[in-house]
């Protein structure tokens, strides 16, 4: 190789953008990493201001804060900021940064429609959150946006969709990337059935996102032709139905939510086994569970909507199809506790958060069974017993899964370890308080509470107020969190951290230095056997 | 650390526990709603709804084991297995056995599982052989019954949010003490007990639930379509559900209040219902003038008559013209009126008896004294009813 080529391979190379126009004109994978991971907090603070403006109303029975449509904009605009402002873009800014670190890239396979693809978000989101100021007020019909209440709203439907569109135009592209990288770039060595899990998940959720986001994008696209362009495929005035704008919608919807745990699974593979100083027990069988599950995610779509009334052979389908999933979830469980079995222990914050994911994930996965049954939904369905369950698996699911893997690769990101002892501090304040939040709604469901209810008969006071002052513990939690451990790490306060920070962590990775430089494997890597160190 | 916080957090939840439960001490439990402080379903007052609460407690227990079973194991490893107590790692890492194990074993425990709720979806979804029918229309935001077949044929109410309840929710629900709050109407579902009642549901804007926990059922109300689901209570008694599919700014104040009565109390009810809505029909012994009773019986042509013998009151085709007709101008009354109540030629002229003896009576009258028709004869009410 020449020696003009060869100065390409340092950091200190032609000069990388400075200032703003290092952010703007982003290409490098670490820097939209970190815009990904930046954008998806500010959102979680918006949707979780949002959150404790709807458990303050619910504080108590009568309406104290807000009137009833403010009510419903605000756990509308909840639920679609959480979704796709929060954890989708979250995982992706995992993606950028990790994958091809793990996978020994130099970065990402198109690097400039990795930056459309972040600063597409940034307009769909000031659509989205703007939309409280048009007339009318925010979408006030569900984040499930079902027709016809979608066709009474006001002109910030139009702009919810809009920013629907743009935000899953920006998601296509990001998967895109993820696999053409992943089965294009990976180091030399490092066949399928040896990529790490994360890249796993991640590329399997990448083909889910790419089989549904167009899907999503039909359903609301006919909403909006309803809207304005006489169409009537879900106004039942016109002949429409609106039970099929259901069908489509959870066609998308149901792998959609695979789609914010599978990389979740990911993150979850890589620290238990490091901190069991144990190799992950079963690979081979957790990527056919993983992939088994996302098959699976595509039959079971109408199992939210046993209440619209189908016929007994439907429901029966979707009922068996529904606990069917449980069989591969439950595999990666139990291999991720056969991976701690008869280790070396330790109880570092990205371990902490690890198991506190498999230990409140599972209670969110025994919920999803219960609510799988016909019978049971039909108490349950649209009741809180729902909102439990999927906060179960969303927060203590994802979020937590985040949490973890920014605990376990922030040396890597910044330089510096997190403060340990703020780490443990945040750890069990969100577990304490996400279980006060959420599990009274439990008994909510069950007593037959209604989702969405602006006001409640009075016996659902208690727990309501229970839940209300979680809420509040969990919100500033994640306040703390930011600043106390989040801020003082970017600004590069703390301890020096090796290279591999953690005994037993595997990886490609942990072969770089802390901070990981601008560039990394500008020439591909010679790994060896077991590609995940790299020799020579 | 941790334990100074776990502490300070569990005494905030308690304090404010304390002081909420105290905040709403003066209310009850609501018998066949929610009660204080409950945990787990409704009773049931339904086989249905028992068979769902059977099941419930079926899955939360093997759940609950299955939970203590396999988190026993992470913790009795957690403690054991950390590097504080000195613990050293083993090395395996895969076994197909074990794999094919923990696959196969929650599969079988899985379809255990199912076959129970199989049963009991088979069940809810048998909606045949219905003693009642009952027609449950949700509207923005009220629910309208209708009465469609069984004893009480006929009935048909519209069934609201008491206003008192809805402007205490605006005024923040300060003071308020009541057991029913946001659950009292005006006119509640009134059904026997131990009949079979099929609940049919649709909307007339939105999609709304026809949900009631403690009869166990709960049914989408979809614009434009008919679905149905049923329940056969057994035990007199008031029971109540709410509307459980957002519908708009009002979603949380259109309950629903079902009010079961024994097979006597529900003759009776039927009775004055039947009273109530025979005193609001017209009275078809009232005398009405030609230009009243024609002015109503252009809206009952329009409305029933004018697709076939068209607005100008020619006919077309095989439909005979009504203009010039000789029964119609014929100075007989009853031949005309027959002709409505009978209908004629092999009923290619249906029966029109289903329409009130007013609104015959005006029809009548009207085509009399339109087009080119002038006999100036006048068809009271009574005269329909005389030749019923």
């Amino acid at each position: 190789m020449s020696a003009v080529l060869d100065s390409h391979g340092h950091d200190d190379h032609h000069g990388a953008p400075h200032g703003w126009q290092r952010w703007v004109y982003a290409t490098n994978h670490k820097d939209i990493g970190t815009l990904y991971l930046l954008f998806a907090f500010t959102m979680l603070m918006i949707g979780g201001v949002l959150a404790l403006l709807i458990r303050a109303e619910l504080f108590q029975p009568g309406l104290q804060l807000v009137n009833p449509e403010l009510f419903n904009q605000l756990t509308t605009m909840h639920g679609l900021i959480m979704v796709f402002g929060a954890i989708m873009p979250a995982f992706v800014g995992f993606a950028n940064w990790m994958i091809p670190l793990q996978i020994g890239a130099a970065d990402m396979a198109f690097a400039r429609m990795n930056n459309f693809s972040f600063w597409l978000m940034i307009p769909a989101a000031v659509t989205l959150v703007s939309s409280f100021f048009m007339p009318g007020g925010a979408p006030a019909a569900g984040w499930t946006l079902y027709a016809p209440l979608t066709l009474q709203m006001g002109p910030s439907m139009d702009a919810g969709i809009f920013a629907m569109h743009i935000l899953g135009a920006s998601s296509i592209m990001g998967s895109i990337n993820i696999v053409v990288t992943v089965l294009n770039m990976r180091a030399p060595g490092m066949t399928l059935m040896k990529m790490p899990m994360f890249v796993w998940t991640w590329l399997i959720t990448a083909y889910l996102l790419i089989a549904v986001m167009p899907v999503l994008a039909g359903a609301i696209t006919m909403t909006l032709t309803d809207r304005h362009f006489g169409t009537t495929f879900f106004n039942p005035a016109g002949g429409g139905d609106p039970i099929m704008y259901q069908h489509i919608f959870w066609f998308f919807g149901h792998p959609e939510v695979y789609i914010m745990i599978l990389p979740a699974f990911g993150i979850i593979s890589h620290i238990v086994p490091a901190f069991a100083r144990k190799k992950l027990f079963g690979y081979a069988s957790m990527v056919y569970a993983t992939s088994s599950i996302a098959i699976l995610s595509f039959i079971v779509w109408a199992h939210h909507m046993y209440a619209t009334g189908m016929p007994v052979t439907g429901q029966l389908f979707f009922m068996y199809a529904t606990m069917l999933i449980s069989v591969p979830t439950g595999v990666k469980v139990f291999n991720w506790i056969a991976t701690m079995w008869r280790g070396s222990m330790t109880f570092e914050t990205p371990m902490l958060f690890a198991v506190g994911f498999i230990f409140v994930f599972t209670m969110g996965g025994f919920t999803g069974l219960i609510l799988s049954m016909a019978p049971i939904d039909t108490q349950v369905q649209d009741t809180y017993y729902v909102v439990a369950h999927f906060h179960y698996v969303l927060v203590a699911g994802s979020l937590f899964a985040m949490f973890a893997g920014f605990y376990y690769w922030c040396p890597k990101w910044t330089g510096v370890m997190y403060n340990e002892t703020r780490g443990q501090i945040h750890f069990w304040w969100t577990l304490v308080s996400f279980n006060v939040t959420f599990f009274p709604m439990h008994f909510l469901g069950l007593a037959g509470m209604p989702r969405r209810y602006a006001d409640y008969p009075m016996q659902f006071a208690d727990f309501n107020a229970i839940a209300s002052v979680g809420a509040f513990f969990f919100g500033f939690a994640q306040v703390y969190f930011f600043l106390f451990v989040v801020v003082p790490a970017m600004r590069g306060h703390g301890e020096k951290a090796a290279a591999k920070p953690w005994e037993a962590a595997e990886g490609l990775e942990w072969e770089v230095p802390s901070p990981a430089p601008f560039h990394t494997f500008e020439t591909p890597p010679k790994l060896d056997a077991t590609a995940t160190r790299v020799i020579g | 650390m941790k334990n100074n916080l776990l502490q300070k957090l569990t005494s905030g939840v308690l304090f404010i526990a304390a002081w909420a439960s105290t905040a709403a001490w003066a209310v009850n439990d609501l018998p066949g709603g929610p009660a204080m402080w409950q945990m787990n379903l409704q009773p049931g007052a339904t086989k249905i709804a028992q068979e769902q609460g059977w099941l419930h407690w079926f899955m939360l227990i093997i759940c609950t084991v299955i939970f203590v079973a396999v988190f026993g194991v992470m913790f009795y490893s957690i403690w054991k297995h950390r590097k504080s107590v000195g613990h050293k790692s083993a090395s395996f890492h895969e076994s197909v056995k074990v794999e094919i194990a923990w696959t196969v074993i929650p599969f079988v425990i899985v379809i255990l599982m199912a076959l129970p709720a199989t049963k009991v979806v088979v069940a809810q979804k048998d909606t045949s052989n219905a003693d009642l029918t009952i027609k449950a229309t949700g509207y923005q935001w009220k629910w309208g019954y209708d009465y469609l077949k069984g004893q009480g044929e006929g009935i048909a109410f519209i069934s609201t949010l008491d206003n008192e309840h809805r402007e205490m929710s605006n005024n923040g629900a300060k003071g308020v003490d009541i057991d029913n709050y946001l659950l009292k109407v005006d006119n509640p579902l009134v059904v026997p007990v131990n009949k079979k009642v099929r609940i049919i549901t649709t909307a007339n804007d939105v999609i709304h639930a026809f949900a009631v926990p403690s009869l166990g059922v709960k049914q989408d109300a979809i614009p434009g379509f008919v679905r149905d689901t049923w329940f056969r209570a057994e035990t007199v008694g008031d029971y109540y559900g709410q509307c459980q599919e957002l519908c708009g700014k009002e979603h949380a104040y259109m309950p629903i209040h079902v009010k079961v009565l024994s097979a006597a109390d529900y003759t009776t009810w039927v009775a004055g219902e039947q009273k109530k809505m025979a005193a609001k029909l017209d009275d078809p012994s009232k005398v009405w003038t030609l230009a009243d009773i024609t002015k109503r019986g252009e809206k009952v042509y329009a409305a029933n008559c004018s697709a076939c013998h068209q607005p100008n009151g020619k006919g077309a085709g095989p439909i005979k013209p009504l203009d010039g007709s000789a029964v119609v101008l014929n100075a007989d009354k009853n031949k005309q009126i027959k002709v409505l109540l009978n209908g004629q030629n092999n009923l290619a002229m249906p029966s029109w008896k289903q329409l009130s003896d007013t609104d015959i009576a005006a029809v009548i009258s009207y085509t009399k004294n339109n087009w080119s028709n002038k006999t100036g004869q006048l068809v009271q009410p009574a005269e329909v009813k005389a030749a019923r």
